[in-house]
């Protein structure tokens, strides 16, 4: 990671835990930028950098919760991790295996090993195929002859009753496929599932029983999950450690409690304090202006700091803040993260600590919302 | 959007000229007999063949003949501008040839298009405001039978009733309105509702269709919402969004007919570029033919180009990408 | 509740039916509300509830060929339900506006933004084009978008999602209408443009004294924006009162289930308590109360005679359930919203 004036970059957080035998998965500097062409009759072309140096692991047996809004490039993540994309630059490493240049038939002896849960389950299903040909094609696909029993043993698995074998997903509802979903994912007893938004299309009350039976899965079959949501309720019942990412980049990496109880970078704290809670009486909230940059012409150095809170007039659009370990197992990428939490909304503007190169100036990055 | 255009043309030039070049090859492969023969008179010894067939340019390869084709296009011949040879029939200018079929052609579409246009998406109008009625059902019926019946039946069909029986309208054959303006509508509207009907009905299930989809779209129920009256949802809501394929069909379907209204043009004796065409191949006057496939395929060329422009200023979305 | 002069609307036993080939879809049955200046009623529910159909009748929006509605919606001294579809023309979008779930499918994409709210001005108003493109213009920057005279002039896909349904509430606003009718506002946004929208809602009741429906899933906006709350399920009201009363002390095991069931913020818990089952087809609803077959606390009444909308003290609010009251507040205690900061949910 270079900062713009190509000062000296310190190492990376994740670089410490590379190469460690209990990681599923490492992802170093990975970047994935998308060619568009500008309107029908423009000639340019421009890039949308959707994931930018993005470094991570993805520990045996836990639940990695990548969070963030949309077009901050989570899907995108996912997807890179599956070699569903190619990245543009850097590293994607399966039980230490780097799998960043594989060719698609290289790869599909590791399809086995990871899997997906989509997020719509109305099309995610081929609506004209059977449950049973459905959860049995992973069989098929990687050419073992699918066993009826398997699969059947799959949806009780699942909570599902083996009778549905000969239905088709019209029959069901939203809940119901989206176990379809997961019984498929399972079929082939991968080690890795990724689910993109697997419970954002359902009811509320019909949430709860799909994240319990994921949450029982991983334990009986020892998964181990990259659980993607915008949804910050749904990420603190499931996720073991957190990644908030914002315009493809990671700003806050972290055990999970740690980044709930006292997170410390402003746009975290943003995202807690905008969602909205069944708690009567007044709350102070941090309400950011304006909207999300195009990720076509992402802003120079912090990528947050045209809507910080926090924002250093000649540092933070000046320096990249680098994604930094600032408590055992808790890192941002902040110049000035914050101490303690909650604040107020003024307390957020003073940022104090021995980060603070000179007087805060906030002309002009704040206004009222 | 001038760059955009500069690049549509550019390539337009090779898809025509690839075109040309695929008809060059199909002359030259058919094995349907020497062309000389036809046009060399009764019995002609073989030495008289050879001078047909070197007078026509035959005894070179097609690449050749092409070649030279592509220069006399550029640089005109003896007959003007673009140069497109004189016939192998009776040597006349290819280019005179055209020039005088072309106008029937082309009065042809433009009235069958009008009809249409008016009527087919009128129809489809109704049938998805009144839908599942008696209107809609006895509109989707005429659509089947439009969409079914031959036009050379329906043609002869229309003449037998309406000139025949009746004695409504001209025969077969073309006045053109310079000589008689009632001539020409009396002698046009026949085979202008026999080209019409087909599309008519493809054009009436088509915006039934596009319509009933887009009034089901979530920025109708906004329209409604805020108080509009029904009408103006339909028309200015709803058309306007459902219109824009049938502007690209529309292009591509008048692009078409250029070469391609044979069966009208001969059923009503109308000797437009459809039946010059179909004459030609026959005769195996190839440059004839090569002269209608150039205006058809620039016709249709030149269709895209515009159809795809319009479809940018219609929608906004695709301007801005 | 309220005093009469505030009052704006008055919905006794809304009912819904839709004719289908397979039967009838008793889409909302009995649903009664009122509505006053100032208020904010939270409509939750999840889907088939009932909770859109009933706000998409209140409007007039229901197809009338396909859909049997009866009831009575009274608004400024009229029942909206027998005026001709004229009349009724002229109050949508004048005197009550309807803002929708989908702000990216809401707008047509061939106009100009401006245009369309200039339009919506028209549709109530004689004065002419140039006074509704100012007017568009003002109300755009009223609802928070910088450069309104700019903007006015863009088309929907230039707008992010939180800035078009920013336009369409000033598309609602033009003619101040009494009562903001939202649909499910910010469920198609992220959270931190939810919160902005939220706020703007909030802003545009206290400004302009009216009243808002507000209908949505989420327990925790309605927590947060609502005055009083109405709970539906399968086309009912299972529950309605004041919001403060229904967190302090929610007596239906709907609502209990759904607060049980959320994934919450505030704490990770060891297993979420789902409510079992899946929502009834609005075909064939259960006999009786229609929850009970999901309901863990269901007792013999429950399958047969349904359990009308009644408060079950006088200084209790309104809710459907055959348990008796001793029980409601034992459990519902627990469920209080104050005690899911500080001990594990039941």
């Amino acid at each position: 990671m270079s900062t713009p004036n190509g000062a000296p970059t310190e190492p990376a957080v994740a670089d410490a835990e590379f190469g460690s035998a209990d990681n599923l998965v490492e992802l170093e500097h990975l970047t994935k930028r998308f060619q568009v062409r500008q309107g029908v009759f423009a000639r340019g072309k421009s890039e949308v950098h959707a994931v930018e140096d993005v470094s991570l692991t993805v520990r045996r047996g836990e639940t990695l919760g990548i969070v963030g809004e949309s077009g901050c490039g989570k899907s995108t993540t996912a997807r890179l991790i599956l070699r569903l994309l190619d990245p543009t630059s850097g590293a994607i490493r399966f039980e230490g295996q780097d799998i960043s240049r594989l060719s698609q038939r290289q790869l599909r002896p590791l399809r086995r090993e990871m899997q997906m849960i989509f997020q719509d389950p109305y099309s995610s299903l081929n609506p004209r195929k059977t449950v049973g040909q459905i959860v049995g094609s992973p069989f098929v696909i990687h050419g073992e002859r699918r066993a009826k029993t398997r699969v059947q043993e799959l949806l009780e698995t699942v909570g599902l009753s083996p009778e549905h074998y000969n239905r088709y997903p019209h029959e069901f509802s939203g809940g119901q496929r989206q176990r379809i979903g997961v019984a498929r994912a399972l079929a082939l007893s991968p080690k890795l599932i990724i689910c993109d938004e697997p419970v954002s299309a359902l009811d509320v009350s019909i949430q709860a029983q799909v994240l319990n039976l994921l949450r029982n899965l991983q334990r009986d079959f020892n998964l181990t999950y990259v659980f993607i949501s915008h949804d910050l309720s749904v990420i603190r019942q499931i996720a073991d450690r957190i990644a908030v990412m914002y315009l493809g980049h990671v700003v806050e990496l972290g055990e999970s409690e740690s980044i709930y109880e006292s997170p410390k970078h402003p746009y975290t704290a943003a995202l807690l304090s905008a969602v909205p809670r069944a708690t009567t009486g007044h709350r102070e909230r941090i309400m950011l202006t304006g909207d999300v940059p195009s990720p076509i012409a992402p802003p120079p150095a912090c990528i947050f700091h045209t809507r910080c809170p926090r924002f250093h007039q000649g540092h933070c659009d000046v320096d990249a803040p680098p994604l930094r370990e600032l408590e055992p197992g808790h890192a941002a990428a902040c110049h000035y993260p914050l101490e303690k939490w909650p604040m107020t909304d003024d307390e957020i503007r003073q940022a104090e600590g021995a980060l603070r190169a000179d007087k805060p100036s906030l002309e002009g990055a704040t206004q009222e919302a | 959007m001038f760059f955009y255009i500069l690049r549509r043309l550019f390539w337009m030039l090779i898809v025509v000229a690839c075109v040309i070049g695929i008809t060059f090859i199909v002359f030259y492969l058919l094995p349907a007999g020497d062309p000389a023969l036809r046009f060399a008179g009764k019995n002609p010894t073989p030495a008289e063949l050879e001078l047909i067939r070197h007078r026509l340019g035959l005894d070179q390869a097609w690449y050749v003949q092409f070649g030279k084709f592509i220069k006399t296009f550029f640089t005109g011949d003896q007959y003007g501008w673009p140069g497109l040879g004189y016939t192998f029939a009776g040597g006349s200018s290819v280019l005179d040839l055209i020039a005088a079929r072309a106008p029937r052609t082309i009065f042809l579409i433009i009235g069958a298009s009008t009809l249409w246009l008016s009527f087919g998406v009128a129809i489809g109008i109704i049938s998805a405001v009144k839908r599942r009625t008696v209107v809609d059902r006895g509109a989707m019926g005429f659509a089947l039978f439009g969409i079914s019946a031959p036009v050379f039946w329906l043609g002869l069909m229309l003449l037998y009733i309406f000139w025949r029986q009746l004695g409504w309208t001209g025969g077969t054959g073309y006045v053109s309105p310079t000589e008689s303006i009632t001539g020409f509508f009396s002698h046009m509207i026949l085979p202008w509702t026999a080209l019409a009907m087909l599309y008519a009905a493809f054009y009436a299930r088509m915006t039934r269709n596009n319509l009933l989809e887009t009034l089901g779209e979530d920025y109708i129920r906004t329209a409604r919402a805020k108080g509009l009256t029904e009408r103006q949802v339909i028309f200015k809501h709803g058309l306007r969004a459902s219109l824009t394929p049938i502007v690209t069909m529309f292009g591509l379907d008048i692009a078409l007919l250029v070469g391609g209204a044979v069966i009208t043009e001969s059923v009503f004796n109308i000797q437009g570029l459809g039946y010059l065409a179909i004459n030609s191949a026959l005769t195996q006057d190839l440059p004839t033919v090569v002269g209608v496939v150039l205006v058809a395929a620039v016709a249709v060329a030149v269709a895209n180009l515009v159809v795809d422009i319009l479809y940018a200023f219609i929608d906004p979305r695709v301007r801005y990408a | 509740m309220t005093q009469d002069s505030r009052l704006l609307l008055d919905v006794r036993d809304l009912t819904v039916r839709f004719p289908t080939s397979d039967g009838v879809v008793q889409a909302v049955s009995n649903v009664s509300f009122t509505l006053s200046r100032g208020e904010t009623l939270g409509v939750v529910g999840e889907s088939g509830s009932g909770k859109s159909v009933s706000n998409l009748a209140i409007m007039g929006l229901l197809n009338r060929n396909r859909a049997n509605i009866a009831g009575e919606v009274e608004f400024n001294g009229r029942d909206l339900l027998t005026l001709p579809p004229n009349e009724l023309r002229h109050i949508r979008g004048k005197d009550i506006a309807m803002v929708f779930q989908d702000p990216f499918a809401c707008l047509h994409p061939m106009y100009r933004v401006g245009d369309q709210i200039a339009e919506a001005v028209l549709a109530h108003s004689n004065e002419g084009k140039d006074h509704a493109r100012k007017r568009a213009v003002e109300m755009l920057g009223h609802v928070g978008i910088p450069n309104a005279k700019a903007r006015a002039r863009d088309y929907p896909h230039q707008y992010s999602g939180g800035m078009r349904q920013r336009a369409m509430i000033a598309m609602a606003l033009v003619h101040n209408p009494s009562i903001l009718i939202a649909d499910e506002p910010t469920t198609a946004l992220d959270v931190t443009v939810q919160a902005q929208i939220l706020e703007l809602i909030e802003e545009v009741k206290r400004e302009f004294d009216i009243g808002v429906i507000l209908v949505t899933h989420d327990l925790g906006v309605v927590a947060e924006t609502a005055n009083s709350v109405m709970v539906m399920y399968a086309g009912r009201v299972m529950e309605y009162g004041p919001a403060a009363q229904i967190f302090a002390q929610p007596q239906h095991p709907y609502a209990w289930g759904l607060l049980d069931s959320m994934p919450t913020i505030e704490r990770r818990l060891s297993s979420l308590v789902p409510i079992e089952g899946s929502p009834p087809s609005l075909l064939n609803p259960p006999t009786g109360c229609p929850f009970h077959p999901r309901c863990v606390y269901q007792f013999a009444p429950c399958a047969t005679e349904r359990p009308p909308l009644v408060a079950p003290v006088p200084e209790a609010h309104p809710d459907a359930c055959h348990l008796p009251w001793e029980k409601k507040v034992e459990l519902g205690a627990k469920r209080a919203v104050a005690a899911i900061v500080g001990e594990d949910a039941a």
